[in-house]
């Protein structure tokens, strides 16, 4: 099953990622419980503030969840940049990517980058990659 | 004490599908063990060695307990734990 998410969400993030470049940027993608269709980015700090290494701020990451409990709400995506890489999962990627359910999305910032944005599943430290399917 | 403890969706098939749970103690530490007591292989989710996992954030009420006496941070009645996934990478 494709990744689902709005033209106006996957704008959104490539601009988040290409105004933190060379930084990592670094987010998630939020969709109303059992939503096909995720809409709402929500950019976080990049606490590494890294140009190779990304991690979220923890009492940032707090408030979020906490939001998004509230608004019967659930983390669909959880997206990064890559500035001097192919968006191609790392092996610290694979490894933090503990969530079989979730989405890893990663842009790649980098001029020579084959492709912008890819999509993928890792299960188990195995990366599948998906379709994105973008809603207009 | 007893406390309320919020179960990240990642670790939910090990408390029947619970979202939260109560446990006693008087230190993260403690409350973990009586989590692992009663649903077991939690601990090793949430503790490595004698720290927190690298890939959970442990917060007492609002505070990251890396940031206090990690895995030795007090608890106190009305103290609320979360359990979240560390989200990193690079």
């Amino acid at each position: 099953m494709p990744l689902r998410i709005t033209r106006a969400a996957l704008e959104q993030i490539q601009r988040h990622a290409a105004g933190e470049h060379p930084i990592e940027a670094c987010g998630l993608i939020a969709a109303p419980c059992a939503a096909k269709v995720a809409d709402r980015v929500i950019p976080m700090r990049n606490q590494a503030a890294s140009q190779v290494w990304f991690s979220f701020d923890p009492r940032e990451q707090l408030r979020v969840w906490n939001e998004l409990d509230e608004n019967d709400e659930e983390c669909r995506v959880l997206y990064h940049s890559h500035t001097a890489s192919e968006a191609w999962p790392s092996r610290e990627d694979i490894a933090h990517a503990q969530d079989p359910t979730l989405h890893y999305l990663i842009l790649s910032t980098w001029p020579e980058a084959r492709h912008r944005v890819r999509s993928f599943r890792i299960v188990a430290g195995r990366v599948f990659e998906e379709q994105l399917s973008i809603q207009e | 004490m007893s406390v309320s403890v919020m179960v990240p969706t990642l670790l939910r098939p090990l408390t029947d599908g619970q979202k939260k749970v109560e446990a006693q103690g008087e230190t993260v530490r403690h409350i973990i063990d009586h989590l692992d007591s009663r649903y077991p292989g939690i601990k090793a989710r949430l503790v490595h060695g004698d720290e927190v996992h690298r890939f959970v954030n442990i917060y007492v009420n609002d505070d990251d307990i890396r940031f206090a006496s990690g895995l030795g941070t007090a608890i106190a009645p009305g103290d609320k734990l979360t359990v979240l996934p560390a989200v990193a990478g690079g």
